[in-house]
């Protein structure tokens, strides 16, 4: 980053183990670019908790992890026994487990506001079409992450979930038995496939979400943040070239995500001590029994995350169009940049159109989350069916509707300023 | 010592370069693909099983596990059989001809004998097992039109007494039939299909 950098009065050359270090090693620089000196806007309100709220889950999530690792054991025989000797006779290892689980679900809903925010004040739009496209990247790999994790237990529902997602891949014409046979390793979900998806689980998909969230601050650092104004800060600077709008992240914006992140810790720490299945919908009740191949569960639901999109893969009577529809509806997200149109970012200054297509998105996400939890017969399908069009026309119809939108006049200046 | 750079000599060298890393790289990445596949343990516990029908009774069903999928041996009665020919009008593919099944058991009753049916109990919709609705008429999810068959429960697809889907399903396809032929007649050996003659009594 150039703002800021040079403002800083150069200093003596750090004598000791610091200077030994920062003459090796940019661990001053790392700071001064992506924190003290990364100049933020100075209008963030209650929307913007949500980017470091995902990073602290994440380690969240990496810690408790690490620790169930310990005493889990991937294999068709003992998988279901592990869980319960975690639950009932490790030390603590119920709080583990729950702090995983539960975060597994704080980790999307934390996810879904952090992509409504893009939403409402164009975070994505030109110049951070990049960091829209790595959070979705993220968000894919999120859901394969938790798709592999809620196998593991090997619980009914586990195992009945594994089975009806993978034989999605046998939609595909040709080569779909194959490459579904290839994926499970076995002519039906076994210990084999429960192996492979323990590996991807601890390992592979950690990995990669790590390296893509590093990408993802560092592609926004290049750019600069967006904010409820949807004004670019770097457009009016001071006479030493810091934005006249902004502030350093650090100290301001830690200190105050730290407020954020007590908020959220009181949340999270009530669902894990008092309602850690939260109803079924974080633990279904099915996965409490054993993992059995000759008895389906009443009804496969997969957990609430998934399900918006699972109800548009029932809406549909036919399994191609239903999976190809599916993907769809996540692959939309990524396209986001491109089927708006309309040059102004914020919502504050949009026009009436989008304001209500936007609104009857987020209605239509929460009723194909909620439609999904149902059973797919009578009037449940009816609705699905229209959420589901209009889950699509809110993207389809994008580059129609934004383009003849009547915009309110954006401010020079972020509003609220002294 | 000539200090010029021949451009077009280091371009080829490296695209050359980048196309042997490129096919190396692909041929190290075949093992791993590979280790993916069924192993040969896997394959082994997929061999075909022998199963005793002798104790079947007309217009009931065994189950039995094969590469960890329910099988169903349905042994269909006269009515059964009628039923068959009822609601053709009202199923996806009643010729079976989008279906997979092996060719034996490519006619109306999709089975090698039309008494016996044996099929994979799994919904080709998406791999739930359906429950068997073998009498006519309303029930908890099918209407008074129902002619007997099987119904899955999970999203709502419904198919006759041959695994022929109907109508209205979201599953596309019938019910897979699973190789197999009669070594003998109180025994199915599945898994295999066998000659073309054996197992026709």
């Amino acid at each position: 980053m150039a703002n800021g950098n040079e403002t800083e009065p150069s200093k003596a050359p750090a004598t000791g183990l610091s200077g030994w270090l920062e003459a090796r090693f940019p661990g001053h620089k790392f700071v001064r670019e992506h924190l003290t000196g990364y100049w933020a806007p100075k209008n963030f309100n209650f929307w913007y908790f949500f980017g470091s709220l995902a990073l602290v889950v994440l380690i969240v999530q990496i810690v408790s992890g690490i620790f169930l690792a310990m005493n889990y054991t991937p294999s068709e025989e003992a998988a279901f026994a592990s869980i319960e000797y975690i639950m009932r006779e490790v030390e603590w290892g119920w709080l583990i487990r729950y702090m995983h689980s539960t975060g597994a679900s704080a980790f999307f809903i934390i996810i879904y506001l952090h992509m409504f925010r893009g939403m409402l004040y164009g975070s994505y739009k030109k110049p951070r079409e990049l960091v829209w496209l790595i959070g979705m990247l993220i968000y894919v790999l999120l859901m394969a992450e938790g798709f592999f994790g809620y196998v593991l237990p090997w619980g009914n529902m586990s195992y009945w979930g594994a089975q009806v997602i993978v034989s999605l891949f046998s939609a595909i014409p040709g080569v779909g038995d194959g490459l579904a046979e290839w994926v499970r390793g076995d002519y039906s979900i076994s210990g084999i496939t429960l192996n492979r998806f323990f590996a991807l689980h601890v390992v592979a998909l950690p990995l990669l979400l790590v390296m893509l969230v590093y990408a993802h601050i560092m592609a926004l650092h290049e750019v600069g943040s967006n904010n409820p104004d949807g004004v670019e800060i770097k457009k009016k600077k001071r006479a030493d070239g810091t934005p006249l709008d902004g502030i350093p992240f650090h100290p301001y914006y830690t200190y105050k995500d730290m407020v954020g992140v007590g908020v959220f810790l009181i949340i999270f720490c009530a669902v894990i001590f008092f309602a850690p299945t939260f109803g079924g919908l974080f633990l279904e009740k099915p996965n409490f029994e054993p993992a059995n191949a000759l008895s389906t569960p009443e009804h496969i639901a997969p957990v609430w995350y998934f399900t918006p999109y699972y109800a548009i893969l029932r809406a549909v009577p036919d399994k191609l169009t239903g999976a190809l529809l599916m993907g769809l509806a996540i692959v939309m997200f990524f396209f986001l940049p491109w089927l708006d149109r309309c040059k102004v970012k914020s919502i504050r200054y949009r026009g009436t159109i989008y304001k209500v297509f936007l609104g009857a998105f987020a209605v239509s996400f929460v009723a194909l989350a909620y439609l999904g939890l149902q059973p797919a017969e009578g009037l449940y399908v009816v609705l699905a069916r229209l959420f589901t069009v209009i889950y699509f026309a809110f993207f389809l119809l994008m580059p129609v509707y934004t383009r003849f939108e009547k915009t309110r006049p954006v401010p020079e200046r972020v509003t609220g300023h002294a | 010592m000539n200090d010029e750079v021949d451009q077009g000599r280091r371009h080829f060298l490296t695209l050359a370069t980048m196309a042997t890393g490129a096919i190396g790289a692909g041929f190290a990445a075949v093992p791993f693909v590979a280790s993916w596949k069924p192993s040969a343990r896997a394959r082994a516990l997929g061999a075909p099983v022998t199963v005793d029908v002798s104790t079947l009774e007309p217009g009931a069903i065994m189950t039995v596990s094969w590469r960890r999928q329910p099988i169903w041996i349905v042994r269909r009665t006269k009515e059964m059989l009628a039923s068959l020919a009822q609601a053709e009008d009202r199923l996806k593919d009643p010729s079976s001809a989008s279906s997979d099944q092996p060719e034996f058991a490519h006619n109306n009753y999709r089975s090698r004998k039309p008494e016996y049916l044996v099929l994979v109990g799994v919904c080709t919709h998406l791999g739930c097992l359906p429950k068997t609705r073998f009498d006519p008429g309303a029930g908890d999810g099918v209407g008074p039109d129902w002619p007997g068959g099987f119904f899955c429960v999970c999203h709502g697809s419904k198919f006759d007494l041959a695994g022929r889907v109907f109508e209205g399903s979201p599953a596309s396809a019938n019910l897979r039939v699973p190789p197999y032929y009669f070594p003998d007649d109180n025994t199915v050996l599945l898994g295999e299909s066998g000659s073309a003659a054996t197992g026709v009594a």
